[in-house]
């Protein structure tokens, strides 16, 4: 752990060629170091996202948070940028992974790195981080409450959900859900660990009471201080275990 | 959770967004998801834009979902009150 970083925009490279921004907080003092890939939620690039971006600075890794809207919605304010995408249908799923790719690879490229990138995502960005880890060659990849990795999509639902795609699961998953959830419910985690049991991926759940969707998310209502401080507490396990 | 799920409609008026300005709107997107200010869960929200300006033209309005709804009858009740005439010449 380290109080000293810099942090600053960027721009990266997507795996598709595309130049976007993205938010890099690099912890000074840590000596070699993985790297973790922060995924938006469907929000946008918002302060929150970079707060939790500068945390895992802090817990002494180099974080990259990729603008997932760039292309659509260059400097725009965050909340404007969201609304502009939303409006052309949301990120395309293979659109999502080459941006992954890129900001990985961007963490990889850092002088001081050790090579190992995980992944972390909240609500939208949970479904996109299993995905993510279902389709590149990551280290170690966090869901917090992803809805639609199993399940059947709504009938308006333009995502299809991943069962398809967690037997290409590439890293250990740690997830992280809220008992009062309503998507994912409980008995979609159920069917997720049945999954991934059954498929012989190597995951990790923690399921918290008085916690529903959101639970991490400081700004809004759904904040719950007890599920997101152990949640904190087991996604720093859970790097360190294997990021290091 | 986010539900994805997203309604676009043409619509025909102005609205007054950023700095004071007054700005043609062309689409309405509606949808009910997490709002970014409104301290609920889940809100009914709608983007009033102008489709050839930037992602800044934008008048947004998040409302719970018993506000929607009200507002919906308020915006009914307000036409239906209109001769039709009226209504007719614009």
């Amino acid at each position: 752990m380290t109080d000293t970083m810099t942090a600053r925009t960027v721009k990266i490279t997507s795996r598709d060629g595309t130049e976007i921004e993205a938010y890099l907080a690099t912890a000074d003092d840590a000596g070699r170091r993985g790297g973790v890939v922060v995924i938006h939620h469907m929000p946008g690039y918002d302060r929150a996202t970079k707060e939790i971006t500068r945390r895992f600075a802090e817990l002494g890794y180099d974080a990259i948070c990729p603008n997932l809207y760039w292309r659509e919605a260059p400097g725009a304010e965050p909340s404007d940028a969201a609304a502009t995408v939303r409006a052309r249908g949301g990120t395309p799923d293979s659109q999502l992974v080459d941006d992954v790719a890129g900001a990985a690879a961007h963490l990889r490229s850092q002088e001081q790195s050790n090579s190992k990138v995980g992944v972390i995502g909240y609500c939208s960005g949970g479904r996109q981080s299993v995905l993510a880890a279902c389709s590149l060659d990551l280290d170690a990849a966090v869901d917090c409450y992803g809805a639609l990795v199993v399940g059947t999509p709504p009938p308006e639902s333009s995502r299809p959900n991943l069962v398809e795609h967690l037997p290409n699961l590439s890293a250990p998953l740690l997830g992280l859900f809220g008992n009062e959830d309503h998507s994912p419910s409980p008995e979609h985690v159920d069917e997720l660990d049945q999954r991934l049991t059954d498929l012989g991926k190597p995951h990790e759940f923690h399921r918290y009471d008085d916690a529903g969707h959101a639970f991490f998310a400081v700004d809004r209502p759904s904040y719950r201080v007890a599920a997101a401080n152990d949640g904190w507490e087991r996604v720093a396990d859970f790097f360190r275990t294997h990021l290091s | 959770m986010c539900t994805y799920n997203t309604v676009i409609t043409d619509v025909t008026g102005s609205a007054k967004g950023p700095a004071g300005r007054w700005f043609h709107v062309d689409q309405a997107t509606v949808y009910y998801d997490h709002p970014v200010h409104v301290m609920a869960g889940h809100a009914l929200n709608v983007d009033l834009t102008d489709s050839s300006g930037g992602p800044g033209q934008r008048v947004a309005l998040e409302l719970t979902a018993d506000s929607a709804r009200a507002l919906v009858r308020a915006i009914e009740d307000a036409l239906a009150a209109v001769p039709p005439e009226i209504i007719a010449a614009g």
